[in-house]
């Protein structure tokens, strides 16, 4: 192994990281908004909401997300007329746009299982308790159920945004040059698989360890008074 | 050209792609079942690494799992596919032939799934085993049972079921992963390296099903058909398995008493 050539590759391969890591956040940012509302349309009364809501997360954590952003890349291609007419042929013709697009519809669906567990876990009396004060609607969320159900959704959405650093490899697939795209490149154009995979591995386990961290101080700071081994939130 | 209908489009035989499309889903299936079998030997075999005495061991263990859980599972499979190459092709001019020698898609795919999903599989067995109550083992020793037939008869079967909704989670994540592989064939044909008789054998004889939606595409001109396709046969083995897993479940807990 040649570590100037080591060296090399790992500086080039840095230039995709704020690509990747761009593509990671938005996503997760947009998506988690798009999860909440998809866990409260699950638990909506009106059951043909919650059908919607259920399929959406059934066909997207049922199919592989790299399925998905060939369907809306290139699948909606077929649609180019009817899109130009509408004036979105912009969006769907950018591949940034369609990754960002099928990143976020994907974490989505899996945010949304993870907050509607959260949700669940509240206990009624907790809920019961809260609406003896006279507590309902928003401030009921606010105060009561929207904390509790963070402390608990919070370990499995940590889980969520690494997955979602590894997922965004895959929109190099639709030449966007992010770290694993330019891995991709520099393998392509040197054959010398194992430095390049070593570089970018390096790269990918540095953000994910920094991840971990942060989510690990963010539970910190939410639930200080919980360590790990007593997550389900007692009740007196 | 008219553009054909759905129906149209999706015959059997020769003039439509249902056939294609059916034989491609056949081969994703048989790419994450090999990928599965490969990471349940390597995921066995760093548990046991990890449950050993040996420190050695336990850090070789601790690091595999680390880094292949970190890392994108694209990035395993470039590595698998070009470095498994290089190093088929070092032995190939060693041993006389000349030239560049490809490692079958098929083979490279199933080896980085297997080294990915064992890395999580090895969690899973070790958490089973050690779900196990010693007492059970330390009884199964008192009754002069040991080595394999303790392994068969006493701690296997609670591993298996122990271990059975976790490797139930691995087997949806492992069969989504083997979309994966249509990556591979798919990146040689756009960057064009010369691995020419390669892709060739790649597109007749493996394409699975997100590869062969592809290629479709290309040639009918028509992508959200075929893709729409894969969706929808990627739903049916998704839930498939989940079915299945759910009766492996059920007949691995037959003996057990239900809370």
């Amino acid at each position: 192994m040649d570590p100037i050539f080591l060296y090399d590759t790992f500086v080039r391969l840095l230039g995709g990281v704020p690509l990747t890591l761009q593509l990671a956040f938005s996503s997760i940012a947009i998506g988690l908004v798009a999860a909440i509302l998809l866990a409260l349309m699950m638990r909506m009364w009106f059951r043909p909401i919650a059908w919607i809501a259920d399929s959406f997360v059934f066909v997207f954590r049922g199919t592989p997300l790299l399925v998905q952003i060939f369907l809306i890349y290139y699948g909606l291609g077929q649609f180019r007329p009817a899109l130009d007419e509408m004036g979105l042929w912009w969006f769907f013709r950018s591949p940034y746009y369609c990754a960002l697009l099928a990143l976020t519809l994907n974490t989505a669906a899996y945010g949304a299982e993870i907050v509607r567990g959260g949700l669940q876990s509240v206990p009624s009396g907790q809920i019961e308790a809260a609406r003896a004060f006279g507590m309902s609607g928003l401030t009921l969320y606010r105060r009561i159920v929207a904390p509790i159900a963070l402390r608990q959704a919070l370990p499995a959405y940590g889980n969520e945004i690494i997955l979602m650093i590894k997922a965004t490899s895959l929109v190099s697939t639709i030449t966007l040059m992010e770290v694993t795209g330019l891995a991709h490149k520099i393998i392509s154009e040197t054959f010398r698989s194992f430095e390049v995979f070593f570089a970018a591995g390096a790269i990918y386990l540095i953000i994910n360890f920094a991840m971990t961290r942060l989510i690990g101080f963010a539970e910190q700071r939410i639930a200080p008074d919980l360590d790990r081994a007593s997550r389900p939130v007692e009740v007196h | 050209m008219q553009a054909k209908s759905f129906f149209e489009l999706m015959q059997w035989g020769p003039q439509g792609w249902l056939d294609e499309m059916l034989f491609a889903t056949v081969l994703t299936l048989a790419v994450a079942i090999v990928g599965f079998l490969f990471g349940l030997l390597f995921g066995t075999i760093a548990a046991t690494a990890k449950l050993s005495g040996s420190r050695l061991a336990r850090r070789i263990a601790d690091v595999y799992t680390t880094v292949l859980r970190g890392v994108p599972d694209l990035l395993v499979i470039y590595l698998f596919y070009f470095g498994g190459s290089a190093v088929v092709t070092s032995i190939g001019n060693m041993l006389g032939v000349q030239g560049f020698i490809g490692l079958p898609g098929f083979m490279a795919g199933t080896l980085a799934i297997g080294i990915v999903s064992g890395a999580y599989q090895t969690e899973v067995i070790r958490g089973a085993y050690l779900a196990i109550p010693p007492g059970e083992i330390d009884a199964a020793r008192a009754f002069g049972l040991s080595g394999l037939a303790l392994l068969r008869r006493i701690v296997g079967p609670q591993v298996m079921r122990y271990g059975m909704p976790g490797m139930g989670n691995i087997w949806q994540l492992v069969l989504k992963e083997s979309a994966l592989v249509a990556v591979v064939g798919l990146s040689i044909t756009l960057s064009e390296i010369r691995l020419a008789d390669l892709v060739v054998f790649y597109e007749t004889r493996f394409s699975d099903l997100l590869r062969q939606a592809h290629v479709a595409a290309g040639s009918t001109r028509q992508p959200f058909v075929f893709y729409i396709t894969a969706v929808a046969f990627y739903l049916v083995l998704t839930t498939a398995s989940t079915w299945i897993f759910r009766r492996a479940e059920t007949w691995a807990t037959r003996g057990m008493r239900r809370v």
